[in-house]
């Protein structure tokens, strides 16, 4: 079977674009999601990346590293990577790993958005 | 004593969310809070995975049992699962959490088991092929965010 179970939206506001991934991301899903992750930050242009997680009630330790690999090429990159609108079982995991003060995690989207244009200016 | 339920799957990844729904089915059965049902499904995906990715080098066509005895014992809450495959034996004490202070993706499944169950232990199966890996978790357990757990580099 190869249904990768998630799809994601991807909007541009400005310069920053908005990734959002809709579904559980686990083991069958993270290897899209990493794609076209991989796919925006290589395509340049955006100086910030907002991954809206509004839309994800599940994450396990498989999507976590795959958004820490894209917080280590956004870096390298120059790209401010946020992470957003986190829900009760995507947070709980980021705590149980302790990477919730590694990441940027805004409330929303457009709070990502304004905090990081508010300290670019 | 005989499993009461048993969920024997494909080491195919599109499997894992129908096993997290039983899982987390049964503790609700048992009397888990929804956080406590999501951090047991949750130890189950990641034991599942590592059976996937490590055991059988992603193959999706190996054998996986899970074994699930919804109370830990007659008469006590709790839950008892047992997982087995016919993947490659590895040394048990090979298995360990990573350090959490190094940021890197990969290698957080096994500190995740550790730290939302009560017991994790991994054995080599009879026979020479394939691993078991037991694990429970008591009702009245505070394991998980704000529990005690398992420390980063805990083996």
């Amino acid at each position: 079977m190869a249904d990768s179970g998630i799809g994601v939206k991807d909007e541009t506001r400005g310069e920053a674009r908005v990734l959002s991934p809709e579904g559980d991301i686990d083991l069958n899903a993270s290897p899209a999601l990493r794609e076209v992750v991989r796919g925006v930050l290589e395509s340049g242009g955006a100086k910030v990346v907002v991954v809206d997680l509004s839309m994800v009630d599940y994450m396990d330790s498989s999507g976590v590293a795959t958004l820490v690999d894209a917080m280590r090429s956004a870096r390298k990159a120059g790209v401010r990577l946020w992470l957003s609108s986190l829900g009760p079982q995507v947070r709980s995991i980021f705590e149980i790993a302790r990477l919730d003060r590694v990441f940027d995690i805004a409330s929303t989207a457009d709070e990502a958005i304004e905090r990081s244009g508010g300290e670019d200016g | 004593m005989k499993a009461p339920v048993e969920l024997s799957i494909q080491s195919d990844p599109v499997y894992l969310a129908g096993a997290r729904e039983l899982i987390a089915a049964l503790c609700r059965r048992v009397g888990f809070q929804d956080e406590a049902c999501g951090q047991v499904a949750l130890a189950v995906d990641e034991a599942l995975a590592n059976v996937i990715r490590h055991g059988y080098d992603r193959r999706t066509d190996g054998p996986i049992r899970v074994l699930v005895w919804p109370e830990s014992e007659p008469g006590v809450g709790g839950i008892r699962i047992v997982i087995e495959d016919e993947a490659k034996q590895v040394d048990p004490a090979s298995i360990k959490s990573r350090d959490l202070d190094d940021v890197r993706p990969g290698g957080l499944g096994v500190y995740i088991m550790k730290r939302v169950m009560d017991g994790v232990a991994h054995e080599k199966r009879e026979g020479g092929v394939g691993m078991r890996l037991t694990m429970h978790r008591a009702a009245s357990s505070d394991a998980g965010v704000g529990g005690s757990g398992a420390e980063a580099n805990d083996g």
